[in-house]
């Protein structure tokens, strides 16, 4: 049997509007994520990546589809989960393009709250929360606000808050397009550690094709269809020798 | 981790002035409570001063707080006389205003029913009592009269011989306590002009009337000091009040009163009723108003403040929302805020009182139970004023978080 998926999906499509006005942003998605992968979701604007990942990550719901996170099916056609909020919490964590920490939290604070949210006592979740921006190496910035932190170290306090909850999956929406170059290979490769480490499904939609070596598999998007893009395709694109 | 105080501490110097504002506002409530306390206490002041248990006063008048009532002297007497009736004294009220030190000196004037009472009853800060039967004067320390400072009114000048603390008048004047004869002597004094055309007058009825022509010794009694003619009245006084003996039946002795054609007879409770649904009656009414408006004026206020608020945190409420915090942190993030808001400017409102009260031109009482009772409301408000801002902030969808 193995052991289960942290994201299997199939038919996954979602409509807005009706009749002459009917959008199709996502159209029959399906897409299978291993427990420790870390998989690039690649695509232009507008593509439907980020309702692909709203779909997925259970804050707007699919018009049809099926999600399994974890083995477990949360969305079923038209039957879902009877708290999709409360499965978000336990199971899935988030990163953004902008680092969205809470501003009224410090970069400790910001991670305990998850903690706190699925159930830890404070004593524990602050100790957690402790223990993951040291492994992110911004230990030294925990009792800082968001807004006294670089650009960098807001994106690492935001990754720490999405491993909080010890998730099966973690979404990340172009969470380095404020970043340069360096920094930003340097998070996807945090990204890669964490996935291997923590073993997380990591799903990234990104629009930097020069870090693509750093994951398992890439997947590319186009008008709502989603398909997986040829390795050697992408090997090419970023002048990986296998390629020639 | 509680998200409201440190929301709050996030946004520290907003919060702080945002709750003194609401904290003034409050103070104004207390403080319209407090008068209309001060009002009705400053009515009872004298009625639960001289402790009667019966008041008589003239037949058919509310007298003598809530309208004017006259009575003959005569009438103590005819009290005292009643069994049951352990003492019965005089009462003489009115107010004055004259000119002293060249400002305009305005005060009740409570004759003392000397010798039974010196004013020993007084609450007195400072001198003694009465010690003798005319030309000295209590005073109360509002009236900004100094001890041993001499005082003219009408033809003779008294001295301030002691001084008390709250004792006014139902209409905030500051109270003056002389004997009895000297109160009515200050009511009733007239210029000696009018005097004499008076006692010509008098001698003119006299010598027209075959009474005064056929009696010896009228037509020049009638020139003189009307208290030389048994047959006109003295001066009146305002009412007759009586103490009951202990165990004594009261409603025999008010059967008996009752029973007198030329008076009206009330007991303290029923005094007390006519000075507060008389005097005092629509200024309560009217500071009760305000107190409602204020109060209401104070719920809508903190409600736009919270909403306000919740505006400001949408993103952080869409946030919390992504990554799973149910309704009830929410909800309990606002409710929060808006109760230690309601809690704290309660605060402000009743230190910056404490402050400020003392300085108001009436009394101001606060009693326990009235700010209880406040308190639950401000609480109240607090609850409802977070409902505007919790309905926001349910509105708000979680994928806002990320625009």
């Amino acid at each position: 049997m193995g052991e289960p998926l942290a994201l299997e999906t199939s038919g996954l499509t979602k409509v807005y509007g009706h009749g002459h006005t009917e959008v199709v942003a996502l159209r029959d998605a399906g897409m299978r994520v291993r427990r420790g992968e870390i998989v690039a979701l690649l695509g232009p604007s507008g593509a439907g990546k980020s309702t692909f990942l709203m779909c997925v990550g259970l804050i707007n719901p699919p018009t049809r589809g099926r999600v399994a996170i974890g083995g477990v099916p949360v969305l079923d056609g038209s039957r879902a989960l009877s708290d999709l909020r409360r499965f978000r919490r336990e199971h899935i964590g988030f990163v953004f393009q902008k680092s969205n920490l809470i501003p009224f939290l410090n970069a400790v604070e910001n991670i305990q709250i998850v903690g706190e949210l699925i159930g830890r006592p404070a004593s524990l979740a602050r100790r957690r929360a402790m223990e993951l921006l040291d492994a992110l190496g911004v230990g030294a910035r925990a009792h800082n606000m968001p807004t006294q932190l670089s650009g960098g170290e807001q994106q690492r306090v935001t990754i720490a808050r999405a491993l909080a909850n010890q998730p099966s999956l973690i979404l990340a929406d172009e969470p380095t397009a404020a970043l340069d170059g360096t920094r930003g290979r340097q998070v996807m490769e945090l990204f890669r550690d964490v996935a291997h480490e923590h073993g997380a499904g990591v799903i990234v939609v990104t629009h930097d094709h020069r870090a693509l070596d750093v994951f398992d598999t890439v997947y590319e998007m186009e008008d709502g269809v989603l398909k997986p893009a040829h390795r050697a395709g992408i090997d090419a694109a970023v002048g990986h020798p296998t390629a020639r | 981790m509680n998200l409201a105080v440190r929301d709050i501490r996030h946004s520290l110097g907003r919060f702080v002035l945002t709750t003194i504002g609401v904290g003034m506002l409050l103070m104004i409530v207390m403080g319209m409570g407090g008068i209309y306390r001060g009002l009705v206490d400053d009515a009872l002041v004298v009625t639960r001063g001289v402790g009667a248990d019966l008041w008589i006063v003239q037949r058919d008048t509310r007298g003598p707080f809530a309208e004017v009532s006259r009575l003959p002297r005569s009438v103590v007497d005819r009290v005292a006389a009643v069994p049951g009736v352990t003492d019965a004294r005089e009462f003489v009220f009115h107010t004055i205003q004259r000119e002293h030190r060249g400002q305009p000196l305005r005060m009740g004037v409570l004759g003392l029913g000397w010798p039974t009472d010196k004013g020993e009853g007084l609450p007195l800060i400072a001198g003694r009592p009465l010690a003798q039967n005319h030309f000295e004067v209590i005073a109360d320390a509002t009236l900004g009269l100094g001890l041993g400072e001499r005082l003219r009114l009408g033809k003779e000048t008294y001295t301030v011989v002691g001084l008390t603390s709250g004792m006014v008048s139902s209409g905030g004047d500051g109270l003056a306590c002389f004997t009895s004869r000297d109160a009515q002597a200050i009511q009733f004094n007239e210029p000696g002009e009018s005097a004499r055309l008076e006692r010509e007058a008098r001698r003119a009825r006299a010598s027209a009337i075959d009474f005064g022509r056929t009696q010896p010794g009228v037509l020049e009694r009638a020139s003189g000091p009307s208290r030389g003619l048994a047959a006109l009245p003295g001066p009146a006084i305002s009412a007759v009040i009586a103490r009951l003996a202990p165990g004594a039946d009261a409603d025999a002795v008010l059967r008996s009163l009752h029973g007198w054609s030329d008076v009206t007879v009330y007991s303290g409770v029923q005094q007390e009723d006519l000075l507060l649904k008389g005097s005092v009656d629509r200024a309560r009414r009217q500071l009760l108003l305000f107190r409602v408006l204020l109060t209401l004026i104070s719920a809508v206020i903190m409600a736009l403040i919270i909403y306000t608020l919740t505006l400001d945190k949408l993103h952080p409420i869409a946030l919390l929302k992504l990554i799973g915090a149910p309704n009830r942190v929410i909800v309990g993030l606002i409710m929060q805020q808006s109760i230690i808001m309601g809690v704290l400017a309660f605060g402000v409102g009743w230190l910056l009182g404490q402050r400020l009260f003392p300085m108001f031109p009436r009394r101001v009482i606060l009693t326990s139970d009235d700010l209880l009772r406040l308190a639950g409301i401000v609480l109240v408000i607090s609850i409802f004023a977070s409902l505007l801002g919790i309905w926001k902030a349910m509105r708000v969808a979680p994928n806002e978080a990320i625009g």
